[in-house]
């Protein structure tokens, strides 16, 4: 191999404390080199040019730059080769820089680790091989984990650009958290108005194909060839034949069914619809309260449906697609606040969520809109907010902030002080986080025109006297303890990862944080996009965020679904497992471990077994190649041999 | 800077450094951006995942000559690959408490945890380690040459 | 089950609380737990040692679970919340600062001997289904509100024992002892504590604010696991009366008390006499 060796000096940045002369000269002593030399600035354009040139004057066939770190500028500089017709892969680059030049002032040392570190290179490059991406054709068909705002989104823009869209919702009524809201912040918009029309687009475009209550089940398959088992859940009641015209929800006789919808406020029937504006709008059996499922005996609305839907004998069944991408918009569940035994929720029926207070407040909730306690049904005057019940707490485990809930209660302090004008609402807060566009704003609004009585501090306790509720606490900027006696106290229960996070994540392949939110590729630059290839995120499975965060985010994994999808092949990473059958005893370690599911065994004509490794699903972490007892499996570009090489070539 | 060799000639302690692609060598970015002094004895391998190490290939770095071998990955529950660290944890666990039956003393092999934005961090671990090292002094290694034949797998 | 335990009283089970001491001996004679002295037992430091050495303070808390230790028994069970709080540190200071540590106390120790409340052991140990069979004389009619004081649940982490804002595990055993339990929430609500000797009126306040919401909630008694509160809720109780013109009349009884007899032990074993208001309500069949 010829091989061409290219010093960088960076200005002074590596020259001013490595001597990139002597490292030249030293790097003609290695072995394949046939050409050393220092220059300015490499990554310049005259600095590429000079690469090129030399590979051609010298007929190079591999390069090594000693510069900056390769997770800068390795893209550039396998450009650089890939023009002068070298295979981009017959490159390396040492890092003398970040490594070595920035990181002391002894210019003997830093000369004797750049000579190292170029050696090194030298000595992979020399078992390098050149590596070819392949192509592979592309389902254009998209899936969506979640039918909230974030989803719903993904899911109309993906329909817009002309994609066939699979919608998963776990609920039977598409819609989310959003659903449930009365208004939304900070423009004390209709929540049902804004979300009821995207509703109903989900259900009309032809292009959507929707699967309410169901549970994603499997999901096998890479980028572009997705495959997922979808469990359609038992509804018993068939939804081509349902209506939703309602006529079974009237005559139930089990009346005491939890109504979910609203938050255990009142009951609905073991048959219902859980809201009016329901998508798609059809009746469900609850088979914990359905008197036939429960004791065998009824059958009231199987004789009331005037099409004969119900089908008591229904059972779950398992359909599948084959998608392209998958966007994962599965959303969140909010703190339980029982766990806080200080404020007696669960305990005292008028401390409540701020989720139940939401549809409490809401026209189609239990009480019409109109604010009543759920104890006696009497109008409160006097209500007290808590924020931060589960957020921003090292004692229950959730250390951060939900985002939310300081908007979410000055919006409810405003709603409540326009329905009951002589009503006095208090928030006690530990800090105002409103940084989003006219977020402030409404804070002050809260405050002044509203006259909501910000308290800072926390709450210590609630206890009853007689048919109210003492709340003690803290003004920690008068320093004093505050007592109120309330109505009616809205704990503001944060932001936490979906009960059924963590087992999806397993089914996508995709990793999440300690918290139970799902990770983005890289925080800032690409947070929409997963380490798993096709798998984009929108809404709060990867953080808490407010409406119009996880509607961006549902445009923005749209988007990226299109531009993957503009395409009708895709390249892939060839930097990625191999197998050599001669070697490969068929243990199936590697199938085993692999994180992606991109090893899979085959058996040969002779009846061997072997594995086998699904390029285009293969990520490319080595893990198989480390727990190969055979070392059969190699990961191109950090093969053993490679690796080896680097350790030897240092202590020669 | 070496610790006295009274046979030998004093020689330069070398560290072997296995780093993930994805959160130590970018933490190891970060701390050379911020500029942050740190000893030169380390030379860095990047791997993709530290779930890519089989633990012969810091043993071998320790029969070579090495005089440490540190690895570092992203923190657990953060690695790219979901689960690839645990692996590394596992196996380097039990390769550490291996290593003083093969000669080695167990101080000459650490592995830890930093991400791409732990600047600082990296360069404490860095500095801890190489200190740990001098410390130590050169390693004895197992007394033979081996060959310094073309590198081939183990087998 | 645990059948031997050693015993550590601590100085108030020796003076003011001596009927925790008796209650506490006798319940678990009655239950068939050993008690086991610990020779030459010394005091846990309380408040003192650790505001002035917190090393000092541990050790000296140390000590204690050493000689246990010596003795061959792994938990050592004290009915002081204030005694817990300081064995628990001296484990916790020795897993923390190890060297320093053993320096300080200069006997072996390997942290390995558990420390636990009274109640942990007859809530955890023995548990309240047990001792509702054990019952002979249930507290028919009677409403008993637990008080769980500051110390027993927090902080969580170090107490590792029930909800630390909401406990349940006295609440649990005076139902097992026949009486009813209504919601108290003043059950982890400061007392005052020893602030009664330098600022009796935060203490007159604090008191008054416990008995008025027991009073409220219409128990016929106060159940505690602290000598202290015991001494603020129960000796100042006529003090209280005095300085905000009340007239409460609460007995307030140690729960080795109120288990001890609804298991039948007679009163003056427990030391129920020694109480300084009145019981004798409380043991009138309604």
């Amino acid at each position: 191999m010829r091989i061409g060796v290219f010093i960088c000096q960076c200005g002074t940045n590596i020259a001013g404390t490595v001597d990139t002369r002597a490292v030249a000269k030293k790097a003609m002593e290695f072995p394949d080199v046939v050409f050393a030399v220092d220059y300015m600035y490499t990554c310049s354009e005259p600095g590429q040019k000079e690469i090129q040139d030399a590979i051609s004057s010298h007929r190079l066939q591999g390069v090594v730059v000693a510069a900056c770190s390769p997770r800068m500028h390795e893209p550039t500089f396998r450009r650089a080769v890939k023009k002068a017709g070298i295979n981009p892969y017959m490159f390396e680059q040492a890092n003398i820089r970040e490594h070595c030049s920035w990181i002391g002032t002894d210019r003997e040392a830093n000369t004797r680790k750049a000579i190292d570190m170029v050696r090194m290179s030298v000595e992979k490059l020399r078992r390098n091989q050149a590596l070819f991406s392949t192509q592979v054709a592309v389902n254009k068909r998209v899936l969506v984990i979640g039918g909230g705002v974030a989803g719903i989104q993904a899911a109309l823009d993906c329909s817009d650009g002309g994609l066939e869209v699979v919608m998963v919702e776990r609920e039977p009524s598409i819609g989310g958290k959003m659903a449930k809201l009365d208004k939304t912040f900070p423009t004390i918009d209709c929540s049902s108005c804004i979300l009821g029309p995207k509703m109903v687009d989900v259900a009309q475009k032809e292009n959507i194909r929707l699967y309410a209550y169901s549970e994603v089940e499997a999901i096998s398959g890479y980028i572009g060839n997705f495959k997922v088992d979808i469990r359609k859940k038992a509804t018993y009641v068939d939804w081509n034949a349902c209506t939703g015209c309602g006529e079974c929800t009237q005559k139930c006789p089990s009346k005491k069914a939890f109504d979910h919808f609203n938050e255990g406020l009142g009951a609905t029937t073991a048959i219902n619809i859980p809201f009016p504006q329901a998508i798609p709008k059809k009746a469900r059996i609850d088979s914990d309260y359905c008197r036939y499922l429960t004791g065998g005996k009824c059958r009231v609305c199987e004789k009331i449906c005037p099409v004969k839907a119900i089908r008591f004998d229904m059972k779950d069944e398992i359909v599948t697609e084959e998608v392209g991408a998958i966007i994962v918009a599965s959303g969140y569940d909010l703190f339980d606040a029982r766990v806080y035994g200080e404020y007696g929720g669960g305990r005292y029926p008028d401390v409540i969520s701020a989720m139940q207070y939401e549809r409490i407040l809401s026209a189609s909730g239990p009480y019409g809109g109109h604010i009543r306690r759920p104890s006696d049904g009497r109008e409160p005057k006097e209500i007290v907010f808590i924020s931060c019940v589960g957020s921003r707490d090292i004692s229950v485990d959730r250390p951060y902030c939900s985002g939310i809930c300081c908007m979410y209660i000055a919006k409810q302090a405003i709603m409540t002080r326009d329905h009951i004008p002589d009503s006095n609402c208090y928030v006690s807060y530990m800090d105002i986080r409103a940084p989003g566009k006219g977020y402030d704003e409404f804070i002050r609004r809260a405050q002044e025109e509203y006259g909501v009585k910000y308290i800072r501090g926390r709450v210590g306790r609630i206890y009853p006297r007689g048919d109210r509720l003492v709340v003690q606490g803290a003004d920690t900027l008068l320093g004093v303890q505050v007592e109120i006696e309330a109505d009616l106290v809205v704990l503001a229960t944060g932001v936490e990862c979906s009960a059924g996070a963590r087992p999806l994540a397993e089914k996508l392949r995709i990793s999440y944080d300690q918290h139970g939110f799902y990770m983005e590729s890289h925080p800032k630059l690409r947070p929409v996009e997963t380490n798993t290839a096709g798998v984009f995120l929108a809404g709060v499975c990867q953080g808490p965020k407010d409406i119009p965060a996880s509607v961006g985010q549902g445009s923005a994994a749209a988007s990226k679904v299109q531009a993957l999808f503009s395409r009708d092949t895709i390249e892939t990473d060839p930097q990625v497992a191999h197998v050599n059958e001669n070697m490969c005893i068929g243990c199936g370690k590697c199938e085993q471990v692999c994180p992606f599911g991109a090893i899979r065994m085959k058996t040969l004509r002779d009846g061997s077994r072997k594995s086998e490794v699904l390029e285009t699903v293969c990520q490319g972490c080595g893990l198989c190649n480390a727990t190969c007892p055979n070392k059969a499996i190699q990961l191109r570009h950090s093969t053993d041999d490679q690796i080896l090489a680097e350790i030897n070539t240092l202590f020669d | 800077m070496s610790s006295k060799s009274d046979a030998k000639q004093e020689r330069e302690i070398k560290i072997v450094g296995f780093l993930c692609n994805w959160c130590s060598y970018g933490g190891a970015d970060t701390a050379g951006v911020c500029r942050f002094r740190q000893p030169t004895d380390l030379r860095i391998i990047r791997i993709p995942c530290t779930g890519r190490i089989d633990p012969l290939m810091i043993v071998k770095s320790l029969i070579q000559g090495a005089d440490g071998v540190l690895v570092s990955g992203c923190h657990p529950n953060d690695c790219h690959y979901a689960v690839g660290n645990f692996y590394a944890r596992r196996r380097m666990e039990v390769l550490k408490r291996f290593l003083p039956y093969m000669g080695f003393q167990s101080d000459r092999f650490r592995y830890t945890w930093v991400s791409a934005s732990e600047g600082q961090i990296w360069q404490q671990v860095v500095t801890d380690f190489s200190e740990t090292i001098h410390r130590l002094g050169p390693n004895p290694g197992l007394h033979q040459t081996v060959d310094s034949a073309p590198a081939v797998s183990w087998f | 089950m645990l059948k031997r335990v050693a015993y550590y009283p601590g100085c108030s089970c020796e003076g003011m609380a001596i009927e925790y001491d008796q209650s506490v001996r006798a319940l678990c004679y009655v239950l068939g737990i050993e008690l086991v002295g610990i020779p030459d037992w010394n005091c846990c430091g309380s408040t003192p040692s650790h505001s002035y050495d917190p090393l000092l303070g541990a050790a000296l808390a140390g000590r204690n679970l050493a000689i246990a230790r010596s003795q061959g028994l792994d938990v050592v069970m004290t009915p002081c919340p204030s005694c817990l709080k300081a064995l628990k540190t001296a484990n916790q200071v020795f897993r923390e600062r190890p060297s320093e540590f053993l320096d300080v106390l200069g006997m072996p120790f390997s942290g390995d001997v558990r420390a636990i409340s009274v109640l942990q052991l007859l809530y955890e140990e023995i548990g309240p289904n047990l001792i509702q069979k054990a019952v002979k004389f249930p507290f028919k009619n009677k409403k008993i509100v637990p008080y769980y004081g500051c110390l027993l649940t927090r902080p969580p982490a170090f107490a590792q024992f029930d909800d630390p804002e909401n406990p349940v595990s006295m609440d649990r055993l005076i139902e097992a002892a026949g009486a009813a339990v209504p919601d108290f929430p003043h059950k982890t609500e400061c007392c005052g504590a020893a602030l009664g000797i330098t600022q009796r009126d935060v203490v007159m306040r604090l008191t008054g604010r416990i008995l008025d919401m027991a009073r409220a909630v219409g128990a016929d008694a106060l159940a505690v696991a602290c000598p202290l509160c015991q001494q603020n809720l129960d000796l100042r109780q006529d003090q209280v009366n005095r300085a905000l013109k009340e007239n409460f009349n609460l007995p307030v009884l140690y729960i080795t008390q109120i288990i001890g007899c609804a298991l039948g032990i007679d009163r003056k074993t427990l030391g129920i006499e020694k109480l300084a208001v009145k019981t004798d309500a409380l043991f009138q069949s309604a």
